[in-house]
């Protein structure tokens, strides 16, 4: 067991999958010599040299071809998306080839490959850096969209992104590079579409992702000196969406609430609280509560960034809502 | 420093009379020394076959039987031609929504993709694509492409993943002139040579995006040929009506690629018979255009010049009846299959054969 940020985690994590499957590559802007913009792969490089770790034009969508070229022909690339705003330069890649080929060519090309990003607000880059966009990607059919909180479930969501047969978005959060956490020796290999419930208590249910996930404990810490005691479900991945472990929450503690970075319309959670709504209304003793970033692009001043980003008291406030 | 390939074109020695095409031959389109006639038969056949298919699909189209839209190669079919024959079996192609000719070029059979176009059972991918889409990867024809451009990113992937894997095929990529201005054609052209990719861009240029003449919208004559040296590339223009010369550049720049010697741009000169898709008759063209180029026509063309080169008559003729037959076989198959089990609408979205997104 060691400790280490979730930042070289995600080092670590691509390690372990390119010494294991000499298919697996890394390509991206910086991601080699520099070890990345983010430092999140640095030593990737000096270990598996410039073939399998590939520093590219500022291209993104030359990037995600020759990622998905590779992947329908053998490999298993890792590609980097700088930020996850600039998904939108190559959204055609993304949202037209890597999602449909499978599907179009009913089974023939199979698309073994990951895109990695670094998403979301709270380090005060402005709007065009700092876009919570996991939403995006779950509005398209044959994406999955993973989105891990701690540096352990780096690793593990990492793996398992690797080895899924099918293209996955995954999206590390900015805010959460520096973040430190236990990461147990040896290879780690998680399920995609497994959330985690980080906190278990009877009186109402917290969906939250990445960094909304310790912002979501540290409300729940607050509402427990107030006698109030909540679940803290870290979904962990968009899709496949772990509706099972959230039903079964929700069945036992009546309340909703899901906790979103992403900007309020079409955000994730307005899908989970469709779900529940659907299906688990009658285990409901109160309205869904959505927390998220209202409906605007980010500002970058710190004061106007931490005001428009859900925070622990939002949380705490959203939870008494769905309790009245 | 490998020798400019269109020197090297220039150094065989021309074995048959430069035909004078109505047009003016594409300049710097250097003469060709003829193909062997086992492959010049193969070419025509390969030509008659693609014509004739999509002449039924045409017709099919209008009845109703074709749906939605398709995009026909009539009068380009040189250039799928010369490139298919030119191309080793385990050669990757990446197509346009304007695929028939170059996925019937990579040996798939005429009656998958015939039902196909027509959304049956039997399809080449059991109508989940259709006829932008035509896919067979079993054949190495790795996808038609129906977003302008995207694809020239995604052939760079396949020829890099054969260089990384140490293997020897090449990817060649058609397109038209239209995706020359779009930003993914600078991209990958930029990352090939960088890269140096065993892949070969073939920009298609009949002249005409949709409905607008590709000169009013373009900053240079040539548009893929003149942003070759941009890349550090030498610019390639050939008669991409002229089959021994599509095969003698494509063979050149296949080679190259496959010995190591990095990417190249071919620019075809060529035209489309007909409109653009589905029923377009054409008719923003001026009619002396159409005239000149209907005069050029790659097939009756080549048709001749075998003539003149002392084949017999009976041999093409047999080539013809035979493609006449294929089609009408292929058509009969893919009009008797049923329309796809309507269980296929939630098949294949994930490796696992489903459609699922929860658990
Ligand atoms: C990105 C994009 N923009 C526009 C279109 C619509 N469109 C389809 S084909 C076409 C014309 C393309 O012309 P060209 O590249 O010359 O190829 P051709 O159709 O002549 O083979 C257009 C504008 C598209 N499919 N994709």
């Amino acid at each position: 067991m060691a400790e280490m940020t979730y930042r070289d985690a995600v080092a670590r994590g691509i390690t372990q999958e390119m010494a294991r499957d000499p298919n697996v590559v890394l390509l991206g802007e910086d991601v080699g010599a520099a070890g990345g913009v983010f430092k999140a792969t640095v030593g990737v490089f000096d270990q598996f040299g410039p073939e399998r770790v590939a520093d590219t034009p500022i291209s993104e969508q030359a990037i995600l071809g020759a990622a998905m070229g590779a992947a329908m022909t053998g490999l298993r690339p890792i590609a980097e998306i700088m930020f996850s705003d600039f998904f939108a330069v190559c959204w055609d890649i993304v949202a037209n080839e890597i999602a449909k080929t499978r599907y179009m060519t009913n089974g023939q090309v199979a698309l073994p490959l990951v895109i990695r990003s670094g998403n979301g607000g709270g380090v005060r880059f402005g709007a065009q850096h700092s876009q919570s966009v996991e939403n995006w990607a779950m509005a398209i059919p044959g994406l999955k969209v993973v989105a891990p909180s701690t540096p352990r479930d780096v690793v593990g969501l990492l793996a398992a992104a690797v080895r899924d047969p099918d293209p996955v978005l995954f999206f590390e959060q900015k805010s959460l590079y520096a973040t430190k956490g236990d990461v147990p020796d040896g290879e780690i290999v998680d399920e995609l579409g497994k959330a985690a419930v980080r906190r278990h208590g009877k009186d109402a249910t917290v969906v939250a992702l990445a960094a909304m996930v310790p912002r979501a404990l540290a409300a729940a810490e607050e509402l427990a000196t107030q006698g109030v005691e909540v679940t803290v479900i870290d979904l962990r991945s968009l899709v496949p969406l772990d509706v099972t472990t959230v039903a079964s929450s929700v069945a036992a503690t009546g309340h909703l609430v899901t906790v979103e970075e992403n900007p309020r319309l079409c955000g994730w959670g307005a899908e989970v609280a469709s779900i529940i709504a659907e299906e688990n209304l009658f285990d409901l003793d109160g309205p869904i509560v959505r927390v998220t970033t209202p409906h605007v692009p980010l500002p970058a001043a710190d004061a106007l960034e931490d005001a428009a980003m859900p925070s622990v008291a939002r949380i705490v406030e959203g939870v008494r809502r769905s309790l009245q | 420093m490998t020798t400019p390939l269109a020197q090297q074109l220039a150094q065989q020695t021309a074995t048959r009379p430069a035909t004078p095409p109505a047009a003016a031959p594409a300049p710097g389109t250097p003469p060709v020394q003829a193909p062997p006639e086992a492959v010049r038969l193969r070419l025509y056949q390969m030509m008659v076959e693609m014509r004739d298919f999509e002449k039924r699909a045409y017709d099919l189209f209008l009845q109703g039987l074709v749906k939605g839209t398709s995009h026909l190669g009539l009068g380009q079919e040189a250039v799928a031609a010369g490139f298919g024959a030119a191309m080793h079996p385990g050669d990757y192609t990446f197509a346009t929504y304007r695929g028939h000719n170059h996925t019937l070029a990579r040996g798939v059979q005429m009656a998958p993709v015939m039902a196909e176009l027509m959304g049956r059972q039997s399809g080449l991918m059991a109508g989940k694509g259709g006829s932008m889409h035509l896919t067979s990867v079993a054949h190495g024809m790795m996808g038609s492409y129906a977003i302008v451009g995207a694809h020239l990113t995604i052939a760079n992937g396949a020829a890099w993943s054969s260089k990384l894997r140490g293997t020897s095929e090449v990817a060649v990529c058609f397109f038209g002139d239209g995706a020359t201005n779009i930003g993914a054609f600078h991209e990958a052209l930029n990352l090939a040579v960088v890269w140096q990719l065993p892949v070969v861009f073939v920009c298609e240029n009949n002249r005409w995006m949709e409905y607008t003449p590709i000169s009013s919208v373009t900053a240079v004559a040539h548009p893929a040929a003149d942003r070759a040296a941009a890349y550090g590339l030498e610019p390639l223009l050939v008669d991409g009506n002229d089959a021994d010369a599509t095969y003698a550049i494509a063979s050149a720049a296949i080679g190259r690629a496959r010995a190591g010697g990095g990417p190249s741009l071919v620019e075809a000169e060529t035209y489309r018979h007909g409109g653009h898709s589905r029923a377009d008759p054409g008719k923003y063209r001026p009619e002396e255009e159409v005239q000149a180029w209907l005069g050029r026509d790659p097939i009756p063309r080549y048709r001749q010049r075998l003539l003149d080169a002392g084949i017999d008559e009976a041999v093409l003729v047999s080539i013809e009846e035979q493609s006449r037959r294929a089609v009408d076989a292929a058509s009969s198959a893919a009009e008797a299959s049923p329309p796809p089990d309507v269980s296929l609408v939630g098949a294949n979205v994930w490796a696992d054969g489903g459609a699922s997104w929860r658990r």
